[in-house]
């Protein structure tokens, strides 16, 4: 080639993926190419992705220039801004603008980007609805935002969201409909969904799943949209974000070959040899892509090939993040459940923080991180190489900083952890004191650890790890006090399972069983009904409770007696009753001749001696009476017994009755570790013996003294005070939080004062008194739970569910004479 | 001496993991179908104190008695463990899906 003839190199397009292509190469091959570009936008190249800060206020568009004129000039190109190629002679080798301006090439490069797609509901042409694709649309947002009101986006993906947040920054009202049952849905799994959504709407976003667009309404402008379920949205603005089109017409037209996008081969060269697509118009092995980390790749292998080289594009594998501040969120891959795959979830629900990774053989293929993404990029790079796992797989979860050393060693996952990890969550101690407390003050038991750090000294939940920490810091002379194993089938103690149970997001008892290497195929009758405990307390909505890992008496809602019958108790709220229900009682008493009739100890009344079969028949005649079930038999809320109080007795400051009956009301149904009985007694006479109760009720005159940790049965102990408190529904919410603290806390069959003992009263007293915001999210989770719960076990069965329970199999054997 | 088989039902009928009870002449047979599809059937009564043993929780081919937590083998009736002591096993026949226990027919007779 002579030195004179610089070949002349068009490109029809001025996004990123040409920027970044032209930089590579300027450097590979500078001067070899007389550059001109076309450009619709009236604009040089900036960073698209970063229109959304732009929008949100967050940046100006000066920050977000990636080639400013004077890098135009320097490299000797010419830029036609707001040129819009409208032809390309293909035998002529040109192409002209609509302006009028062709120009002649020896080699063309097709990077028109993609257009926004907008759904040809009736009013898309209205003024006033928006597309989000360059710098234009955003200034017209933001002319919209100045007017206030409220802003409709219509589409919750990446960009609808992004606009959605953007929006709600420049002081709009934001709606996002989206049709899909859960948000960003090509990225997200449910569960991470469900936290964005959350943390969207906690910003003020109003968030419309499952919700099509039927069309938009205005007369000249925009006033609001109505959904197809006939909804009506006012709004002032809409913006549609429901997806791209790789913007192909123009190659199409000049006869190029094009599939949904410009079809280009390894070397981004398109069916014309002197032709080439880059970026989001081109489509290559298949698939368009729309994040730029992909194009750049592309983007270096065409400055490759135009600069004489043979480098080859072989497709690239994304990842997404969201760019709404305080929001931390990564996806790549795919993620989606399938034959063959396998999961590591880790889930901290205080903390917000979800992480998912989809394995296939051994090798990453998916990932989804929400809340904390340091590690997206180290679990993304092990995808892409698809590095074999198995060896890290124990923590692989906990992401770079926990590998290294043996990782089946459980002791260099905690070597590993940097001094600020946090141990003792219940007190905020971290690795770094933890290990210098040992050393300066020589403590050698775990005991001295809790007294000088107060780590494990409360729920005692990270005690495997601070003991972990003590073999690590005095190496051998530590001895580590062997963990009481949840039963034969196991190694792992309750504390173990349970914190695995949550850190894994185990949701079956199969899954519980497989993870944490269970030693038997399916348990035994002590681990299985602990392992159907802990799933239904960790996940009220998602886990199916097992019947058959529960004790007979919780799986036909009945106590079993010693000849095999059973015997029946209905609630009877707060210890009163009337005619009608004893009336009932004694109609069913004797249509079933049951045999003993008995008031028990926890002021209600028993029916004993029922044939298992007679048990729905029974339930259905009480519960025609309004009768649910007492639960007398289950691991939950038993009753709740009251005394008088300020109704009736000259000495009640309280409406002790009325309080009792409240919280029965309130909290049956509810599945705790050990059986949970309550008392509310309206003076200190204390007559309904609140003071031996797991939670019981002191009534004074200047509020409610709440009481716990007592025991009346195989131990006796007088309660401890939680605390005093002013009026009923602070003394319900308090109840309830430290129930749920119970729950989330004790090990299966554990009463309350036992784990009250192991914890701490202090511990306890200072998150469900001292600290209101944890009292409040152990209230709320409380009340999460009981959406699933409080459904009447006995009416249930009698409407049929698990019928074979109270039917024989078959009746054989007997001749007709004998019948 | 001869085996009457006597239809029972399906194995779909009892849940995975669990029992069902067949009343019979000689009392109550108990028929388990444990995790992996196997079927058994033993006296519905522990040798302990004749708790009804269809009603416990069932693990591996093992049941726990609903009343004081003995494990009994459900391939041989015997209590596992320290406990001492077994049930009757009964026959069971698995066909498709059917499932058929054998009773002695000389007490069937008798009845
Ligand atoms: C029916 C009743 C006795 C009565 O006739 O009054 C009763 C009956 C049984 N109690 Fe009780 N307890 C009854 C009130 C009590 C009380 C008093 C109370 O609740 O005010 C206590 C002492 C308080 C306590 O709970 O600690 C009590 C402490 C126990 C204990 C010892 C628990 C402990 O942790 O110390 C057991 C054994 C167990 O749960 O493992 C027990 C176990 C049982 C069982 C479930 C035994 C069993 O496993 O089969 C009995 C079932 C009988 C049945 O089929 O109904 N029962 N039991 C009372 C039912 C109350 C109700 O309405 O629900
Ligand atoms: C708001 C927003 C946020 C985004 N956030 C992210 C993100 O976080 N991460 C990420 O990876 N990606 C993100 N993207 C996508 C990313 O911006 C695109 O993948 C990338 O910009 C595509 O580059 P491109 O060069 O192919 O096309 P573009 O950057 O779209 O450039 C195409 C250019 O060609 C011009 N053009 C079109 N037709 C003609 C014609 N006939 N003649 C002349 N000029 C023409 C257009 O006006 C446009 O300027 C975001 C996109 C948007 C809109
Ligand atoms: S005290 Fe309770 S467990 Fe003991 S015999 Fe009486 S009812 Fe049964
Ligand atoms: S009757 Fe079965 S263990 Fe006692």
């Amino acid at each position: 080639m002579a030195d004179q003839t610089t070949e002349k190199l068009v490109i029809i397009g001025n996004g990123m993926a040409p920027g970044r292509m032209l930089e590579e190469l300027f450097e590979k091959a500078p001067g070899r190419y007389a550059v001109t570009i076309f450009n619709a936008e009236p604009r040089v190249n900036y960073d698209r992705i970063m229109l959304s800060p732009v929008l949100s206020g967050e940046k100006a568009y000066e920050d977000i220039v990636i080639h400013g004129d004077a890098w135009y000039e320097t490299h000797g190109v010419t830029l036609h801004k707001g040129a819009k190629v409208s032809q390309i002679d293909r035998a002529a080798r040109t192409v002209t603008s609509e302006n009028g301006i062709t120009v002649g090439y020896d080699k063309l490069v097709i990077a028109t980007g993609s257009s926004p797609f907008i759904i040809p509901v009736p009013g898309h042409d209205l003024p006033g609805v928006l597309a989000y694709r360059d710098l234009d649309d955003v200034e017209k947002m933001l002319d919209a935002s100045r007017k206030g009101g409220r802003a409709i986006v219509i589409g919750a993906g990446l960009l609808g969201l992004e606009a959605a947040y953007g929006l709600k920054r420049q002081g709009m009202d934001v709606t996002v409909i989206h049709l899909m049952p859960t948000i960003m849905e090509r990225q997200l799994d449910p569960a991470a969904a469900y936290l964005l959504e959350k943390a969207l709407t906690e910003r003020g976003i109003d968030i419309i799943t499952k919700a099509n667009t039927k069309r938009i309404i205005g007369e000249g402008k925009v006033e609001g949209i109505e959904l197809e379920d006939g909804r009506i949205i006012e709004g002032t603005v809409v913006v549609m974000a429901v997806g791209i089109r790789p913007a192909s017409g123009l190659a199409k037209e000049a006869g190029i070959a094009v599939n949904r996008g410009i079809v280009v081969d390894d070397g981004m060269m398109t069916s014309d040899a002197s032709i080439y697509a880059l970026g989001e118009c081109a489509e290559h092995r298949g698939t368009c892509y729309g994040l730029v980390a992909p194009l750049y790749e592309s983007a270096k292998v065409l400055a490759d090939r135009l600069a004489g080289g043979e480098a080859e594009y072989h497709g690239s594998v994304t990842n997404t993040k969201l760019k709404v501040t305080g929001i931390n969120l990564f996806s790549a891959g795919d993620f989606a459940d399938g034959e063959g795959r396998e999961e590591i979830v880790l889930r901290d629900a205080t903390a917000g923080v979800y992480k998912r990774l989809v394995l296939k053989d051994n090798r990453i293929i998916g990932a989804v991180l929400y809340g904390e993404t340091a590690d997206g990029s180290w679990f993304f790079d092990l995808m892409k190489r698809a590095t074999d796992i198995s060896a890290m797989r124990e923590t692989l979860i906990f992401g770079q900083a926990y590998q290294g050393g043996s990782p089946l060693d459980p002791m260099a996952a905690v070597a590993a952890l940097p001094d600020d990890a946090e141990i003792c969550g219940c007190n905020g101690v971290c690795k770094g004191k933890i290990v210098q407390t040992i050393g300066a003050k020589g403590l050698t038991s775990l005991d001295d650890v809790r007294a000088h750090t107060k780590a494990s000294a409360s729920c005692g939940s990270c005690t495997g790890l601070v003991e972990q920490l003590m073999s690590l810091t005095l190496g051998d002379s530590y001895n580590p006090a062997a963990v009481q194993p949840m039963c034969t089938c196991t190694e792992l103690g309750h504390d173990d399972v349970r914190r695995l149970i949550k850190a894994k997001g185990l949701k079956t008892i199969p899954a519980v069983m497989q993870e944490l290497e269970w030693k038997t195929s399916c348990g035994c009758a002590k681990c299985r009904p602990a392992l159907n405990y802990y799933l239904v307390c960790d996940w009220p909505d998602e886990y199916a409770d097992d019947y058959q890992s529960r004790f007979i008496n919780e799986r036909v809602h009945a106590n079993i007696q010693k000849d095999g019958t059973y015997s029946v108790v209905p609630r009877m709220w707060g210890g009163v009753t009337n005619a009608q229900e004893l009336r009932a009682i004694a109609d069913v008493v004797d249509k079933f001749e049951i045999p003993l009739v008995k008031v028990t100890g926890g002021q209600r009344i028993d029916l004993l001696g029922i044939e298992k079969e007679d048990l729905p028949a029974v339930w259905a005649d009480l519960g025609k009476a309004g009768f649910v079930s007492g639960q007398a038999y289950a691991k939950g809320l038993r009753t709740v017994k009251t005394c008088v109080g300020s109704d009736w007795c000259r000495f009640g400051t309280q409406d002790s009755t009325g309080l009792g009956i409240r919280i029965e009301k309130f909290m049956w149904g509810s599945w705790t570790p050990a059986k949970l009985k309550m008392a509310v007694s309206g003076c200190p006479r204390n007559c309904a013996e609140a003071t031996c109760k797991d939670i019981g009720v002191v009534c004074v005159d200047s509020g409610f003294e709440i009481h716990f940790a007592g025991a009346a049965g195989l131990d006796i102990k007088g309660t401890e005070v939680l605390g005093l408190v002013k009026t009923e529904d602070e003394a319900l919410e308090h109840i309830v939080a430290l129930t749920q603290m119970y729950r989330e806390q004790a090990r299966y069959l554990e009463r309350i004062y036992k784990w009250a003992k192991r914890v701490g009263l202090d511990e306890i007293r200072r998150q469900i008194i001292g600290d209101a915001e944890k009292r409040k999210a152990y209230f709320d989770r409380f009340v999460f739970s009981q959406k699933f719960a409080q459904v009447d076990p006995w009416s249930e069965r009698v409407s049929g569910k698990d019928k074979h329970e109270f039917r024989p199999m078959a009746t054989v054997g007997f001749s007709e004479a004998a019948e | 001496m001869d085996m009457n088989w006597h239809p029972i039902g399906d194995i779909s009928d009892i849940p995975l993991r669990g029992a069902r009870c067949v009343k019979t002449p000689q009392g109550k047979i108990a028929v388990f179908r444990t995790a992996e599809n196997d079927v058994f059937a033993i006296e519905d009564h522990c040798p302990h104190k004749g708790g009804p043993l269809s009603q416990g929780i069932v693990h591996g081919a093992a049941v726990t008695c609903p009343l004081h937590n003995w494990v009994i083998s459900l391939e041989t009736g015997k209590a596992l463990g320290a406990d001492e002591g077994a049930v009757r096993t009964i026959p069971v026949r698995i066909d498709g899906g059917a499932l058929y226990i054998a009773l002695e027919s000389l007490l069937v007779a008798a009845e």
